[in-house]
C-alpha cells in the first residue's frame, strides 16, 4: 500500500472523527426538546388548550400524535380543517372527527355573570391562557379577546356564574382594513 | 421608466395593462345640472364610514344635535369624525340596513330632523395659507374627510409630510371612468372654484412639487370650465391633463401608471413613489372644511339610469334614504328592474331602497331589463384567456378561480389575489358568465378571516406557554425555599421558646418512659 493511500485514509478518518465530534456536540447542546414534526403539528392545532383531545394542551397532543401515533382526529375545535391539514402533513388518510372527544361548535367566549361571582379565583387558576382577571373576594372578568373558548373555567366555578356566549360579532366581521389589506401609514 | 422633470407630466401617456372601452352614459344625469336635495324627515348615519376602526361615539339617544355637530370623538390617529348632517333629535342608535359590500346591517345614529336645519361650523379659515400643514391636516380629520371616490381612505393619512419620500406629484383624480357616474364631473362643471382651491390646499399641505388635475378626454365641457376658473382665480401652478378614456383609469394605481409610467408596488402605497392621488370630491370638501369650516355632511350623488324619470345629480345630506333621492329624481319608471349603488361594473346591488347614502355613495343607478345582461347559467371556464387580457392589475383570473374553487387559498395568495382591485373587467368579458369578482372578493374575506384565526392561535399559544413557564418557576421557587429551610438549622425562634420546646419534649419522654415502666411492672 502506497503512502498516498495511507495518507488519504488517515485524512478521511480524521475528518470523520472531527465532523462526528461537531455533530455530537451540536446534537447535545443545540437540540430543542420539541422536534420539528411536533412543531409543525402544533402549528396546525388551534391552540385553544381545551384538553378535549385527552391531553393537557395542544403541544402535549402534538407530541402524542408524533411519538405515540395517537389518532389525529381528536380535536373538536379544529374540526375537519385541522384533521385535513394533519392528514396531509403526516401522509395519512383523513378520518372523521372522533365523536367521543366532542363535536364542532361555533366559536364561543366565556362570560362571567358578575352579580353572581364570589371571587374564589378558581377559574383564574384553570384558565390556560391567563384570560381571566380578578383576585380573591373581588369580582372576576374575562378578557374576551384573549379567551379561546376552551370551557376549562366552567367546571371549577362553585356558583356556576360562567356562561359561554357566541364570539362578539365585531370580532368575526372584520374591519375594512383587514379585508382590503390596506396598510395604514402610522 | 420614470419621469425626470415635473413638466413632463401630460406630455406623454403610458398604457396600463388591460382595461375596457365603455360607453360613457354620463350625459343622462348631467343635462339637468347639480341640484340641492331637500332635507328628509329622518337621517340614518352609519358610524363606520372610513377605512379602519371608526371613531368613538359620543352622543346618546334623546340628544338634540345641530347640523355639522360631531357625533364622534377621535381617539386614534387614523380616525375621522362623523357629523350630524342636520339639526334634530337622536331617536335611536341601532343596527340598520346599510349599503355595504358584505354586511347587511351596521350601527347607525338615527336623527329625526326638525326641519330648521340649524348648523354649527368649525371656525372659518379664510386666510388658510397662514395655518401650518399640521393644523390643516387636523382640520380635515376633524371635519370628517375620507376619500370620496368611494374607498373612504382617511384623507389626512394621505397628506402626511413626514413620509420618507417627499411628494413630487399630487394628482386630483377627475377621471371618473365608470359609466353613468357623474358626481365628480358635475362638481368640476358647476363648482370648479371649490375643486381648484381645494386642490391648492391639499397641495400646500403636502408641499407637493407639482399638482395636476386629471380628467378624461371626453370631458370637453369640464376642461373649459376649469380653465376659465383657473384664469379667474389666477392660479398658475395647477395643470389640467386630459387622459385617454379607458376603464378603470380612475383607479389610483392605473392613473399613476398612465401619468408617470411608474407602477405602485404590490402591497405598497402611492406615497412610496412620492405620488398622492385625491379625488375631486375630496378636494372640494377640503375647501369647504378649511375655508368655510364646514364639516363633511353632504356629498354629490348621481341618481341616474333608465329606471328613473328625471336623472339628476343631487347634493344630498349623508344619511338620506335612497328612496328619498329616487323620489327627487322623479321616481322609478315602470321598467325599473335593478337598483345599484355605484356604477354598473363595481356597484353594489341593493335589495331594497330603505338604506342611507354614505360618504362613499357616488351614484344610485337604476337599470331596466335591457341594460342587464340576461342572467345565464354559469358555464365551465373554457380558458379563453380574455379575463387576463383585460385585467388592469395584470393578474391571472382563471388561475385564481381554479385555486379558489379548489380551496387552495394560499396558492391564490401567491398569485397576488390581494392586488385585485375588484373592477369587474373580467366579469364583463367572460363568455361563460362566471362570477369572478364576487369569487375573489369572498376569497379575500376568507383569507383575512383565516389570518385572524392564525394570529389568535399564535397569541393563545404564547400566552399558554408563558403561563406554564410561570407556574414552573413558581414551583421551583417553592421547592427551593422548602429545601433551604430543611438544610439550615432553624434560627428564627428565640431561645426561650427553644428551651420551652426542649422541656416539653423531655417531659413527654419521661411520661412515655414511666408508662413503659408501668406496663412492664404489670407484667
Amino acid at each position: 500500500m502506497s503512502t498516498t493511500v495511507l495518507l488519504a485514509l488517515i485524512a478521511v478518518i480524521v475528518l470523520i472523527g472531527a465532523l462526528g465530534a461537531v455533530l455530537g456536540f451540536a446534537a447535545s447542546r443545540l437540540s430543542s426538546d420539541v422536534g420539528p414534526v411536533v412543531e409543525q403539528v402544533n402549528a396546525i392545532l388551534p391552540q385553544t388548550q381545551c384538553g378535549q383531545c385527552g391531553y393537557p394542551g395542544c403541544l402535549p397532543y402534538a407530541r402524542a400524535i408524533v411519538d405515540e401515533e395517537v389518532a389525529f382526529n381528536q380535536c373538536p375545535p379544529g374540526g375537519e380543517t385541522v384533521i385535513g391539514e394533519l392528514a396531509e402533513l403526516l401522509g395519512r388518510d383523513p378520518l372523521p372527527l372522533n365523536p367521543e372527544n366532542g363535536e364542532v361548535k361555533p366559536a364561543m367566549v366565556a362570560w362571567i355573570i358578575e352579580e353572581d361571582c364570589i371571587g374564589c379565583t378558581k377559574c383564574i387558576q384553570d384558565c390556560p391562557v391567563d384570560a381571566i382577571v380578578g383576585t380573591a373576594k373581588m369580582m372576576h372578568t374575562v378578557i374576551a379577546q384573549e379567551c379561546t373558548g376552551c370551557e376549562l373555567c366552567l367546571p371549577p366555578c362553585p356558583v356556576d356564574c360562567i356562561v359561554m356566549i357566541p364570539v362578539n360579532a365585531q370580532r368575526q366581521a372584520l374591519t375594512t382594513v383587514d379585508i382590503l389589506n390596506v396598510r395604514l401609514p402610522a | 421608466m420614470s419621469i425626470d422633470a415635473p413638466q413632463d407630466i401630460g406630455q406623454r401617456f403610458w398604457r396600463f395593462h388591460g382595461g375596457l372601452s365603455l360607453r360613457h352614459w354620463k350625459q343622462m344625469s348631467l343635462q339637468h345640472g347639480l341640484e340641492q336635495a331637500p332635507l328628509p324627515a329622518q337621517l340614518i348615519v352609519p358610524i363606520d364610514q372610513q377605512i379602519g376602526t371608526p371613531a368613538e361615539l359620543t352622543v346618546s339617544v334623546g340628544d338634540t344635535v345641530l347640523g355639522g355637530q360631531a357625533l364622534t370623538r377621535r381617539t386614534e390617529a387614523h380616525h375621522v369624525n362623523v357629523h350630524a348632517p342636520s339639526s334634530g333629535r337622536i331617536t335611536a342608535i341601532e343596527d340598520r340596513p346599510v349599503i355595504h359590500p358584505r354586511l347587511d346591517c351596521q350601527r347607525c345614529v338615527v336623527i329625526d330632523t326638525d326641519g330648521e336645519d340649524h348648523q354649527t361650523t368649525l371656525p372659518a379659515w379664510d386666510h388658510w395659507p397662514e395655518y401650518n400643514h399640521e393644523a390643516l391636516r387636523e382640520r380635515l380629520a376633524e371635519a370628517g374627510l375620507a376619500g370620496l371616490g368611494g374607498a373612504l381612505f382617511p384623507t389626512h393619512l394621505k397628506l402626511d409630510r413626514s413620509t420618507e419620500q417627499p411628494t413630487r406629484l399630487l394628482i386630483i383624480n377627475g377621471a371618473e371612468c365608470e359609466p353613468y357616474i357623474a358626481a365628480d364631473e358635475s362638481l368640476m362643471r358647476w363648482r370648479p372654484e371649490q375643486v381648484l382651491l381645494g386642490a391648492q390646499i391639499l397641495s400646500r399641505i403636502l408641499d407637493a412639487e407639482q399638482c395636476v388635475i386629471a380628467i378624461e378626454d371626453q370631458m370637453g365641457e369640464v376642461e373649459n370650465h376649469l380653465r376659465q376658473t383657473l384664469k379667474a382665480l389666477q392660479i398658475d401652478n395647477l395643470a389640467i391633463i386630459k387622459v385617454p378614456t379607458i376603464y378603470p383609469e380612475g383607479g389610483e394605481r392605473q392613473l399613476i401608471r398612465v401619468l408617470t409610467g411608474d407602477e405602485v408596488p404590490a402591497g405598497g402605497l402611492p406615497q412610496d413613489l412620492g405620488v398622492v392621488v385625491q379625488n375631486v370630491g375630496t378636494a372640494a370638501a377640503s375647501y369647504q372644511a378649511v375655508v368655510d369650516g364646514q364639516p363633511l355632511i353632504s356629498r354629490v350623488v348621481s341618481v341616474t339610469g333608465r329606471g328613473v324619470n328625471h336623472p339628476v345629480n343631487l347634493e344630498a345630506r349623508i344619511g338620506t334614504p335612497v328612496w328619498f333621492l329616487i323620489e327627487q329624481a322623479g321616481g322609478y319608471t315602470e321598467q325599473a328592474a335593478r337598483l345599484v349603488m355605484g356604477g354598473p361594473l363595481m356597484g353594489i346591488s341593493l335589495p331594497d331602497d330603505d338604506r342611507p347614502v354614505t360618504k362613499a355613495s357616488n351614484c344610485l343607478l337604476t337599470m331596466i331589463d335591457t341594460d342587464i345582461q340576461p342572467v345565464a347559467e354559469e358555464m365551465p371556464c373554457i380558458r379563453c384567456g380574455k379575463c387576463s387580457e383585460v385585467c388592469p392589475a395584470a393578474l391571472l383570473p382563471q388561475q385564481l378561480l381554479a385555486q379558489i374553487r379548489g380551496n387552495q387559498l394560499e396558492e391564490a395568495r401567491a398569485l397576488h389575489l390581494d392586488a385585485c382591485i375588484e373592477c369587474g373587467c373580467c366579469d364583463y368579458v367572460c363568455p361563460s358568465q362566471i362570477p369572478l369578482t364576487q369569487t375573489y372578493r369572498q376569497a379575500k374575506h376568507d383569507l383575512a378571516l383565516s389570518d385572524l384565526a392564525q394570529q389568535q392561535a399564535d397569541r393563545a399559544r404564547d400566552r399558554h406557554e408563558f403561563k406554564e413557564q410561570r407556574l414552573a418557576e413558581q414551583k421551583a421557587r417553592r421547592r427551593q425555599r422548602l429545601e433551604s429551610r430543611r438544610e439550615q438549622p432553624d434560627n428564627s425562634k428565640s431561645d426561650d421558646i427553644k428551651a420551652a420546646i426542649a422541656r416539653a419534649r423531655e417531659k413527654r419522654q419521661a411520661a412515655a418512659d414511666q408508662n413503659c415502666d408501668a406496663t412492664e411492672s404489670q407484667d
